[in-house]
């Protein structure tokens, strides 16, 4: 689950690690008071949505009085942010983070994941700090310093010394550091994090570690037991579709494309992404509706799937091994009567009572075309969409 | 004529009372499997379908000589559940649950390298099946044939969807085996290629992966070093777009890596025929073969 980055620096506050003071604000107004509460000289306006880059794409501004905190507010207020990470379409900014700007001496780079090969936890340093991490691993490797965290060790000292020397600290920012990184690890342990970048990390003129950015996402497996964590998701940085498919413990990804598919299981469901894509077509979404579907999931996905206006076909993908196809058709032609099908629909069952499912399908009065093998509905959706849309 | 497992393995289910657990036990008790005991602690004593269920496993152990455990506790207490397994002496752990957090999985990984003995599948996986013979976990037991093709496979459906086609081929199953689709999982792809290039009755091995990590990579490595039989694969989400997690927690592309092109490049350069469409992984095999 990805959270703001100020939500991410006030967990970090309330950890012991450094952030610049600031306020999150979701008015020009707001931004004026919070600018003048910070005090000082120079501001940062950041607009906080849910995808890195925000820089570049022009959402996050130095202003040196208060009326530019105001007027820089107001642009990036509402504007629709395009970075790397958005996709074309962008997201609209609805909240900033005012925050005190920070005299700079060096930007660092710091970063805590999960290293899958090793069956560790990684961290990360570089004094390659401000820039796209993924470009200076392609260009300089050389300075990016990795260490394995023993799980049940944990951070060992010599390792946090390792990672200062890299980074050319002094003994006095050494020391800041090697608090500041102990508490993170703590931090990450204790909330169940996939992810803590911070980039960049600064030491400050004084010879402080503050994080400058906070980028954190926790493993959505154990929200169980923080509650708390699951307040901070931010329903406005996902897309509908993908809200109303979670309710129904649905896996769904929104795509470009304008075949909707619904597929049981997530490596079948990928599959036959590609399957649409090989023979031409694009895939308007991924939509899992589980290996243990139900005929109310299915009823669900298949009215989250008709509800997107891109979609000219449809093309159902059930591989039915213990869940029973014939319980599926009629998921199916209960949702396809309720919503008042007319696109296109093609349903490829295979598996446990395949045969009575296609014969319900056949005999429901429904406009449904079923087809024998993947590739042969793959064909038969591109096919009747293709019509559909001329 | 199978690896891991045969029909004189003696099974436990860890969570027999669930509704999964209840369900699961039934379907592996009609294919054959030889369940022996249940585990749900405060349920000692009592039965289900005639198998003696027991407070922990290390009771279970000791009344019925188990040496396989199934595993349908639910996500908050499957780490543990796993753990409680090895140490009571079971070699073979299948953990079906879905939805473990990773930071658990971490620690049981850690805690298994000192416990040798067991060989942990999933977690969040179909589990593992010797056609004919006997099944552990979820997949359904009539699309397999016996036979002497090895298959292993990150996902669920997508590996009924390859065993269908082969065995509409005719080209039967020695032992099929998910790994499942989490980042952290026990049994690797490798484990898997070295025990079906050690085991005489399996002459051929589909690998089936996904977008993700790099299990894949590593696998074409170790194939190109050290497999004797031909193994053909497919990787699922060629399609896939970076950053977004496809349905598994393992299932993502981030920071460049873990993309589909790159592991059929390394796949195909270490001589592995790779399917260019999963419609068509059983005819990949049947031409390998025919090689």
């Amino acid at each position: 689950m990805k959270v703001h980055e100020y939500q991410a620096k006030t967990c970090f506050a309330q950890s012991g690690i450094s952030v610049p003071p600031g306020h999150a604000v979701f008015s020009p107004a707001e931004a004026l008071q919070a600018a003048q509460k910070l005090g000082g000289d120079a501001w940062v306006v950041k607009a906080q949505i849910h995808a890195g880059g925000r820089g570049k794409g022009g959402g996050v501004k130095i202003a040196r009085s208060l009326a530019e905190v105001e007027s820089l507010a107001s642009t990036i207020l509402g504007m629709n942010l395009v970075t790397h990470q958005t996709g074309p379409a962008g997201q609209v900014v609805r909240r900033l983070l005012i925050e005190a700007a920070v005299p700079i001496a060096r930007e660092l780079y710091l970063s805590l994941l999960l290293d899958r090969g090793a069956g560790r936890i990684l961290i990360m340093a570089s004094t390659e700090g401000g820039m796209d991490i993924e470009e200076v691993a392609a260009h300089q490797p050389e300075k990016i310093v990795k260490v394995h965290v023993d799980p049940v060790w944990g951070l060992a000292n010599f390792q946090v010394r390792t990672l200062a020397k890299a980074l050319a600290l002094s003994p006095t920012a050494a020391k800041d550091f090697s608090a500041m990184l102990h508490r993170l690890y703590t931090f990450f342990i204790a909330n169940d994090c996939d992810l803590v970048e911070i980039n960049p990390l600064v030491l400050t003129k004084d010879e402080r570690i503050v994080a400058l950015d906070a980028k954190v996402t926790f493993d959505g497996n154990a929200l169980f037991r923080h509650p708390e964590l699951a307040a901070l998701r931010d329903l406005d940085e996902e897309h509908p579709a993908e809200i109303e498919a979670s309710k129904w413990d649905l896996s769904y990804i929104a795509l470009d494309g304008d075949i909707g598919c619904m597929v049981n299981g997530a490596g079948l469901a990928m599959a036959t992404m590609d399957i649409i894509k090989q023979y031409g077509g694009e895939p308007a979404n991924f939509l899992d509706v589980g290996g243990s579907a139900t005929r109310e999931r299915v009823a669900a996905a298949f009215k989250i799937i008709s509800a997107d206006p891109r979609v000219k076909g449809i093309f159902v993908n059930i591989f039915g091994g213990i869940v029973r196809c014939d319980m599926l058709a009629e998921g199916i032609i209960e949702a396809a009567k309720e919503v008042g099908l007319a696109l296109p629909l093609v349903v490829r069952l295979e598996g446990t009572r395949a045969a009575e499912g296609r014969a319900l399908l056949d005999h429901s009065g429904l406009k449904i075309t079923s087809a024998d093998t993947m590739a042969d509905g793959a064909c038969k959706i591109i096919a009747a969409s293709r019509a559909a849309g001329e | 004529m199978s690896i891991w497992l045969n029909g004189a393995t003696k099974v436990v289910i860890q969570g027999i009372t669930g509704a999964a657990g209840r369900f699961h036990t039934e379907q592996m008790i009609a294919y054959g499997t030889h369940i022996v005991a249940g585990v749900t602690p405060g349920r000692g004593g009592d039965s289900f379908m005639d198998v003696p269920i027991f407070d922990s496993v290390a009771e279970a152990v000791a009344q019925s000589a188990a040496t396989a455990s199934v595993i349908y506790v639910p996500p908050p207490f499957a780490a543990e559940a796993i753990l409680e397994a090895a140490d009571a002496g079971i070699t073979l752990i299948v953990a079906i649950t879905e939805g473990i957090p990773v930071l658990d999985m971490l620690k049981v990984r850690t805690a298994l390298e000192q416990r040798p003995w067991a060989r942990l599948i999933g977690p969040n996986c179909p589990g593992i099946i010797t056609p004919g013979q006997s099944k552990l976990g979820i997949m359904p037991g009539p699309i397999h044939l016996p036979g002497r093709i090895g298959v292993i496979s990150r996902s669920g459906t997508l590996t009924y969807e390859a065993v269908e086609q082969l065995t509409r081929l005719g080209l039967g199953q020695s032992t099929c085996i998910g790994l499942g689709g989490d980042p952290i999982h026990g049994t690797t792809f490798i484990d898997c290629l070295e025990a079906f290039n050690a085991d005489p009755d399996t002459e051929g091995v589909v690998m089936i992966g996904e977008i993700g990590g790099d299990a894949e990579e590593r696998a074409a490595e170790y194939i190109a070093k050290h497999l004797s039989k031909p193994v053909i694969a497919f990787i699922a989400g060629r399609t896939a777009p970076p950053g977004k997690r496809m349905g598994h927690a393992g299932a993502i592309i981030s920071g460049g890596s873990g993309r589909a092109a790159d592991k059929i490049a390394a796949l195909e350069s270490a001589g592995v025929a790779v399917a260019p469409s999963p419609a068509d992984i059983g005819v990949t095999m049947q031409r390998a073969l025919a090689h």
